[in-house]
């Protein structure tokens, strides 16, 4: 890499971040300005509603709010309160994603609202997934605003992401159409916990999505989560139906999601299920939230995972949240030669031609078009 | 002359077996839930309930409860003039079914009676906009009683947890209270089945949202637990002049009752079961399902009565019911 490369990406997050930040740093709108009617419930009997977003299908009374805490009945009408509504906004790699195929070496421009549909008891990001919108701080950011300033600032994506965007669904699809129209693509950063009807049209709008299993077995989906498997399983299949780039993070828990059973019977449906080439992320747990009892993961637990999944077939199996960790970097499924190198969320070289392996021709899966050519 | 008896055999053989033999069993003190109810108390329509009826109503169920010799004295054992006193109300349902604004004017003259100083009196809820719904005036001037939301007061930024738990708690509870009556209001809820004294503490916690799944259990008793409700809670005061025995929590008239009464106790385990057989009670006369048919018996409250929680009892046999 030369000097001119590494400046680029090393100094590229940080300018770009402290000016979106500036540019953010404008006074908030009133609530109206936030509300819309939300796009996904039923009509019930008594002014009351239910929720057909996510799987978990709310009930809410007049005045009430779903689990998620952002939508809300007024009068048997359901709005959501977190359109334009945001209280995150970062300039990313897209490798912190992580979204290792899909334009390597690009940024994202990424946001987040308040509010999530489950409650993970290892969130990083609580503060905000967890609270109500009015508990944080927001800015008015509509999306022909967020378009522009994914341009402004170089990115390639706009990302969703650090809390749910199943829950800010009806911005989410608003903002990728104004990116589309702008030329700027879209990722989604998801557990999802979603229904079918926005799940496709959440696909129809946006380019990848990446979605966080939390484990393979109901139990810990019950106790740790909040949530259920069996919705996020067929999330996985519905995307690979629809054409949609995924690739999926599994955070390695330790005792809790870390068995060797629970490991091989991911990888076997990964791959009977979506096939091999689905990229599969092992990521290093960090004590947070409500699991500050456990420790880090052990980096052997991780390969060990790694090691099962390869040993099943999966072609794409990464460690994260590791930096310098070999298996951060792409190989080729055919000549075993590096096609991406990363340390961190940092690309250091690419060695893919029109998406495939410049060695042996080998076609990688991915979104290619846009990666930074180093 | 009296006779100095010493020690006998007779009276040494006495003292060691009483001393031996197993003390009778303690009783365990009862739970005591007051109801004190007014038939007129609260007229026909949507007039307010009679404000000196109602101070009656309170004055009894209080005297009762603590025993005293007269209502201030028993005001006088609930808080120190000295302690800021925190009334938390429920006004999630505005006018038609939060608590009563006279039912909360009287506690605020009593209290004041009683050597609180108006200062040091604050009504709060979750939102500044449903206390205003509810009819209270919002205001957080220091030098008269205080009606703030939590959305105004703010949260703690650092995590209170027990069990299942994991919340940011109201300054308003944790800063500003040394003491806490709770007024909930006696109403059925959709979801965990019934609202009263415990549930109405999801008004101190940031995302109560997150903790109405399996019926609230046990999600309700851990939210409790929390150190300062549990410490500051002293006295519950249920509005139940028109409760709701269906369709709850939102207002809906057609489901209310003129119970014409209000609930009190020192025990919100021991209000909450009783308040709950009131509500099965109206159910079956009306012909409707009882809870557990529709996977909403509050569990709840068995949880929090429970050797983990030890928040109260839900024994009817450990609750002694008192109406007058």
């Amino acid at each position: 890499m030369d000097r001119r490369a590494f400046l680029k990406t090393a100094t590229l997050p940080c300018l770009a971040a402290c000016a979106a930040e500036r540019a953010l740093a404008m006074p908030a709108a009133n609530d109206a300005q936030f509300t819309i009617e939300a796009r996904f419930y039923e009509k019930l009997p008594y002014k009351k509603i239910k929720c057909k977003l996510c799987p978990r299908e709310c009930v809410i009374d007049d005045h009430e709010r779903g689990y998620c805490g952002v939508r809300e009945n007024r009068g048997g009408t359901y709005y959501s309160l977190v359109y334009s509504r945001v209280c995150a906004a970062h300039v990313d790699p897209i490798e912190k994603k992580p979204l290792f195929h899909f334009a390597p070496g690009t940024m994202a421009f990424s946001i987040a609202t308040a509010g999530c549909n489950v409650n993970c008891k290892m969130c990083q990001n609580w503060e905000i997934s967890q609270s109500r919108p009015e508990q944080v701080e927001n800015t008015y950011l509509p999306p022909k605003n967020v378009a522009a300033l994914a341009q402004q600032y170089h990115c390639y994506s706009i990302a969703y992401t650090y809390s749910e965007p199943v829950v800010f669904s009806e911005y989410v699809m608003d903002t990728a159409e104004a990116g589309r129209s702008s030329g700027v693509k879209s990722v989604v950063i998801s557990g999802g916990y979603i229904q079918e009807e926005p799940l496709k049209q959440l696909c129809r709008r946006v380019d990848a999505i990446k979605v966080d299993l939390k484990a393979f077995s109901d139990k810990f989906y019950k106790e740790v989560v909040n949530g259920e498997l069996k919705p996020i399983l067929d999330t996985l299949v519905s995307i690979r139906k629809l054409g949609t780039w995924n690739e999926i993070v599994y955070l390695v828990i330790p005792t809790l999601n870390d068995s060797d059973q629970e490991f091989k019977s991911l990888a076997r449906w990964v791959k009977t299920e979506l096939g091999p080439d689905v990229p599969l992320h092992f990521s290093q747990f960090h004590p947070e939230y409500l699991l500050k009892n456990l420790p880090l993961t052990p980096v052997p637990t991780l390969e060990r995972a790694k090691a099962i999944c390869d040993a099943e077939g999966l072609h794409y199996v990464y460690i994260g949240n590791i930096p310098g960790n070999p298996a951060e970097n792409t190989y080729c499924p055919k000549c075993r030669r590096v096609l991406v190198e990363r340390v961190g969320f940092e690309v250091r070289a690419i060695h893919l031609n029109r998406g495939k392996c410049q060695y042996c021709q080998q076609v990688i899966p991915g979104v290619w078009d846009g990666l930074l050519h180093l | 002359m009296d006779r100095n008896p010493g020690t006998s055999r007779r009276n040494l053989l006495r003292a060691c077996f009483a001393a031996a033999l197993p003390a009778p069993a303690a009783v365990p003190p009862k739970s005591r839930v007051v109801i004190s109810r007014d038939p007129s108390l609260h007229p026909p329509g949507p007039r307010s309930p009679d404000s000196a009826r109602l101070l009656t109503v309170l004055d009894r169920a209080i005297q009762s409860l603590y025993d005293a010799d007269s209502p201030i004295a028993a005001w006088k054992r609930i808080a120190r003039p000295t302690e800021v006193v925190g009334l938390k109300v429920n006004c999630l349902s505005g006018r038609g079914n939060s608590t009563n604004t006279v039912l909360v004017e009287a506690v605020c003259e009593r209290l004041q009676q009683a050597g609180i100083p108006r200062a040091n009196i604050v009504v709060w809820d979750r939102l500044n906009s449903d206390l205003e719904a509810a009819g209270f005036p919002v205001s957080s001037r220091q030098d008269r009683i205080r009606y703030i939301g939590n959305d105004a007061a703010g949260y703690e930024t650092d995590l209170a947890i027990y069990g299942s738990v994991g919340s940011l708690l109201s300054t308003t509870l944790t800063r500003t209270c040394d003491a806490v009556v709770n007024l909930p209001v006696l109403k059925d809820h959709g979801i965990v089945g019934v609202t009263m004294a415990l549930k109405n503490l999801f008004g101190a916690i940031n995302n109560p949202n997150k903790y109405h799944t399996n019926a609230g259990d046990p999600y309700v008793a851990d939210v409790n637990m929390l150190p300062p409700i549990r410490q500051k809670v002293r006295l519950t005061i249920c509005d139940a002049i028109a409760p709701q025995y269906e369709g709850g929590p939102s207002y809906m008239p057609q489901w209310s009752w003129p119970f014409n009464g209000i609930l009190t106790s020192r025990d919100p385990v021991a209000l909450d079961y009783i308040g709950w057989r009131i509500i099965e009670q109206k159910r079956a006369e009306k012909g409707i399902e009882p809870l557990r048919n529709l996977k909403r018996e509050p569990a709840y409250i068995a949880t929090a009565a429970d050797p983990q929680h030890r928040l109260g009892t839900n024994d009817p046999n450990l609750i002694e019911k008192v109406e007058i």
